[in-house]
């Protein structure tokens, strides 16, 4: 099971870059960090099923770091949301579905939110896990967030009002790669202390390696989370993973690689050209 | 026109599982019946108004028809990207609702008035912008609100204004129809919003001078009737537009984008009475206001004589 999630994973990471090299389409660094994460939601955790994508009583997960849309489209059309052969063959020039970020749900199967401007998806989710215990479903809501995205005082408006309201159906997974579109995050605003942030707002909150599958499966199953508050992980993770020389530098958020470093790319990931 | 609003939201909450009443802490004694009627259906966001309309826009994506309500600014202005991106993009049909537009909160200043939010908001693709005139263009119009499967602004003002139909309870309007108030045959004014009773006022006192006055109330400004702008714009000579709102951007410039689209120009001329652009730095009541950028009924009444003098 976990081998078999480790190595969608690594299809994944083929296919993205594969995909930024043939489409020039950059936050390369952005969805290499989350795309674990998005492994773990999608084909494990996550109650999603492609056949019937707006089934009310489906977990949702929502991408509020869109940028990371590229990684999105790729584990949904593997998933089977939609056909792997429509995303690489989509139009990028003259009317195609498949830009820089997610479109919105009535458009494209899977997606749960347009987000792509910061700070957005999270309350939105807040609202849908809201909207789950109205209706008495019982089903949870995951948003993916960046730490840069937590910049944004609508996250900590959104985390107050679930900290308040203790919905344990909420789920959210920042992937902290420690960096922002132009510096570190820690040097940009007070990030740190993190953890403690979200525990102040009434969030039942773990670290965990963003790239250990095994130990965010363990923490984000349904009965892990018995606190009655709504679960935060921070999940540490590197900008640009499995790439060495993507790993850790920021040049890969808008860079898109070459023949050159695709190739190398695919060698690292144990792929033959 | 809000405790109207309060006991119209409470009886659809009543009558639709879907309502959730969302309120960025305000008018909560208001909403007691409300919230014991239906407990877990209303929610006091706190001073929060991004995530108040964020979470709307969630709410209405999985089914429910969420109503957030606020003083106009901190509901329209204070989070436009919210309802640009969450509400408007999504097509989600949220209910966002203003109290106190316009210069209703007159004495709270400038950060409480909003003379921008039509304009602002008619930009919004896919928005309905609604200003009910009374209680009962509000009752009417907020239950075809939420018959529409999208987003709908609605501009409120204060409460216990004057009444501009006798029949508070059983009104009937049309979400993008124009109501014909007073049929009359000189000029012809159209009102959108609180404004409406003023309108109202300036037309009886033109009657009472012989003048006859036709009054529409352009309630919705987003869709635009543009069938009884045609109507009304060849039978005229002088049409008055009156909204409490900026010259900028709200009822009149959008009359003002149907005119020029126009392939002839029409035969009425088209006036314009609405706050000049710029920010009210004294401090009075609403009528007070209301003299001080001249859209109060008396301003009205001169601007009508002045136009038709002007004619002949």
């Amino acid at each position: 099971m976990i081998n078999s999630l480790e190595e969608t994973a690594r299809k994944l990471r083929r296919r993205i870059i594969e995909y930024s090299y043939k489409t020039k389409t950059p936050h390369l660094g952005s969805c290499l960090s989350c795309i674990d994460i998005l492994v773990v939601l999608y084909f494990d955790i996550a109650n999603v099923n492609p056949n019937s994508p707006n089934d009310p009583d489906r977990d949702k997960v929502i991408l509020s770091k869109g940028h990371a849309a590229p990684a999105l489209f790729q584990v949904l059309a593997l998933k089977g949301f939609f056909p792997y052969e429509s995303l690489i063959n989509s139009d990028h020039v003259n009317g195609g579905l498949f830009g820089e970020h997610p479109p919105t749900p009535s458009h494209l199967p899977g997606i749960e939110a347009a987000t792509g401007s910061l700070g957005h998806g999270m309350p939105m989710g807040v609202g849908m896990a809201l909207a789950n215990r109205i209706q008495g479903r019982d089903a949870r809501v995951f948003a993916v967030l960046g730490d840069g995205e937590c910049n944004e005082g609508s996250i900590w408006e959104a985390a107050m009002f679930a900290g308040s309201h203790r919905l344990d159906n909420l789920t959210v997974i920042v992937d902290f790669n420690k960096w922002q579109a132009t510096d570190r995050s820690s040097d940009v605003l007070a990030i740190n202390p993190f953890k403690d942030k979200w525990s102040a707002f009434g969030w039942n909150t773990f670290e965990v390696d963003g790239h250990d599958i095994p130990s965010m499966i363990k923490l984000l199953q349904s009965d892990s989370n018995k606190s009655g508050q709504p679960l935060a992980i921070i999940a540490h993770t590197v900008k640009g993973k499995g790439i060495d020389f993507m790993e850790d530098d920021n040049n890969w958020h808008y860079r898109t690689p070459n023949a050159v470093e695709f190739a190398m790319a695919l060698e690292q990931l144990g792929y033959d050209q | 026109m809000r405790t109207a609003f309060a006991d119209e939201i409470t009886k659809l909450g009543a009558e639709d599982s879907r309502v959730v009443l969302l309120s960025g802490d305000i008018g909560n004694r208001m909403f007691d019946d409300f919230k014991d009627k239906n407990s877990n259906r209303f929610y006091n966001c706190g001073i929060a108004e991004a995530n108040m309309m964020s979470m709307a826009s969630g709410m209405a994506l999985s089914g429910l028809r969420p109503v957030t309500y606020t003083i106009t600014p901190f509901t329209t202005t204070r989070c436009l990207e919210q309802i640009r991106v969450g509400v408007c993009y999504h097509n989600a049909p949220v209910i966002i609702v203003g109290t106190g537009s316009g210069l209703s909160y007159s004495s709270l200043g400038p950060t409480h008035h909003s003379l921008e939010d039509i304009a602002i908001l008619r930009a919004l693709p896919g928005i309905v912008v609604f200003a009910p005139g009374d209680k009962a263009e509000l009752r009417s119009g907020l239950r075809a609100a939420l018959k529409q499967n999208k987003p709908v602004y609605i501009r409120l003002g204060k409460k216990n204004e004057p009444q501009v139909y006798s029949d508070e309870f059983n009104h009937s309007l049309r979400l993008g129809k124009a109501t014909t108030v007073i049929e009359g045959n000189d000029i012809c004014f159209i009102g959108t919003g609180n404004i409406l009773p003023e309108v109202m006022q300036a037309a009886s006192t033109l009657k009472a001078t012989g003048i006859s006055v036709q009054v529409e109330s352009f309630h919705t400004i987003k869709p635009l009737d543009i069938e009884k702008l045609s109507k009304l714009f060849s039978r005229f000579d002088n049409v008055v537009v009156v909204e409490e709102h900026s010259c900028i951007g709200g009822l009149n410039s959008a009359i003002a984008e149907w005119i020029i689209s126009q392939r002839v120009m029409p035969r009425a001329r088209l006036l314009s009475i609405a706050t000049d652009d710029r920010f009210l730095h004294e401090i009075g009541d609403h009528a007070f206001a209301r003299r001080y950028f001249g859209i109060d009924a008396k301003s009205i009444e001169l601007r009508a004589i002045e136009a038709l003098s002007e004619q002949t």
